[in-house]
């Protein structure tokens, strides 16, 4: 069983480095590229035995709790 | 008065800080590994500078869930006095016991350099004996010290003088120049509601002999350990 976490910069929230990449990628010869965003995804895999209620539960807790800092940061979680 | 130092894989200003207080203020001081839990002997520990866990996942978010922060939240909790510097600052950020966040810095680089910043409170345990206004000159060294917070949080802070210090030039004036890190509204330095718990992203330990280039950073450690021989 394996999570995947999404985890992204609020809307608001300055992303020096998405800025960098826009800038790049314009630079690049890219048309069309209103904005870059930046943000992190993550792959856990999780022991087999867990029902999937309980998976799809550690990994939100994990995205909350450790993955994502609320303050700047907001998550997504898929569990396949 | 005792004081501890919080070491981390990756703490790199755990030794500069050890030997401010062991030599520059005078009181006994310990390394206290991230590991260990019991802070019950330590009137004050300090969050040093550095790249705690290699700066993984975010700046500070992986020492902020070590087994050692478990104890500096019921220390901060208990009154017990916590100095977060430039990492550490981040550290208190990620484990809530300072608010909002610090994200990389604006122009993206690496920032190495003296600063100055206005002490921007003296109400502070960490504060005490410098001026309203007085400009320090600090050095930083940063990748992330851009200091952020929704508009609440920064209403609190400005309205419970917790703001304690702000990047600003030799002459005192905050604008876009003097603002190293894009930090909102110049925001060098907060202290808790408490006011107990300090943390900011200039290196004062790098700033008490004057051999280093600047002994402003001394201040703050004599108002610490000042506050801390009138409770004793």
């Amino acid at each position: 069983m394996k999570a995947k976490v999404y985890v992204t910069l609020k809307s608001g929230v300055l992303d020096p480095q998405g800025k960098a990449i826009q800038h790049s990628v314009g630079l690049l010869g890219y048309e069309g590229v209103a904005d870059i965003r930046q943000g992190k995804y993550f792959e856990i895999a999780l022991d087999p035995a867990l029902d999937s209620a309980r998976a799809r539960e550690t990994a939100e807790r994990m995205a909350r709790d450790v993955l994502s800092n609320p303050v700047i940061e907001d998550y997504r979680v898929e569990v396949e | 008065m005792k004081f501890g130092v919080i070491v981390f894989p990756g703490s790199n200003c755990d030794h500069d800080a050890y030997h401010v207080i062991s030599k520059h203020v005078g009181q006994p001081v310990d390394f206290v590994w991230h590991r260990e839990t019991d802070l019950s002997t330590y009137d004050a520990v300090i969050i040093p500078g550095g790249f705690s866990y290699g700066d993984y996942l975010r700046a500070g978010a992986l020492a902020a869930h070590s087994p050692v922060m478990s104890s500096v939240k019921e220390f901060a909790g208990r009154g017990g006095f916590v100095l977060g510097i430039c990492n550490g600052f981040q550290i208190l950020c990620e484990s809530g016991l300072l608010p909002g966040a610090l994200i990389r810095n604006k122009e993206l680089h690496f920032v190495c350099q003296h600063v100055n910043v206005r002490v921007e409170t003296t109400s502070s345990p960490f504060t005490h004996e410098l001026r309203a206004g007085q400009i320090l000159s600090l050095p930083v060294a940063h990748a992330e010290g851009n200091y952020v917070c929704d508009d609440e949080t920064f209403e609190e802070l400005v309205s419970e003088d917790r703001v304690v210090f702000r990047y600003c030039d030799p002459a005192g004036e905050s604008g876009e120049l003097s603002n190293i890190n894009g930090s909102r509204d110049h925001i060098a330095g907060i202290c808790s509601r408490e006011r107990n718990v300090l943390g900011l992203m200039p290196h004062p330990e790098r700033a008490c002999e004057d051999l280093l280039g600047s002994s402003d950073g001394s201040p703050i450690f004599r108002s610490l350990a000042a506050t801390l021989a009138v409770r004793a």
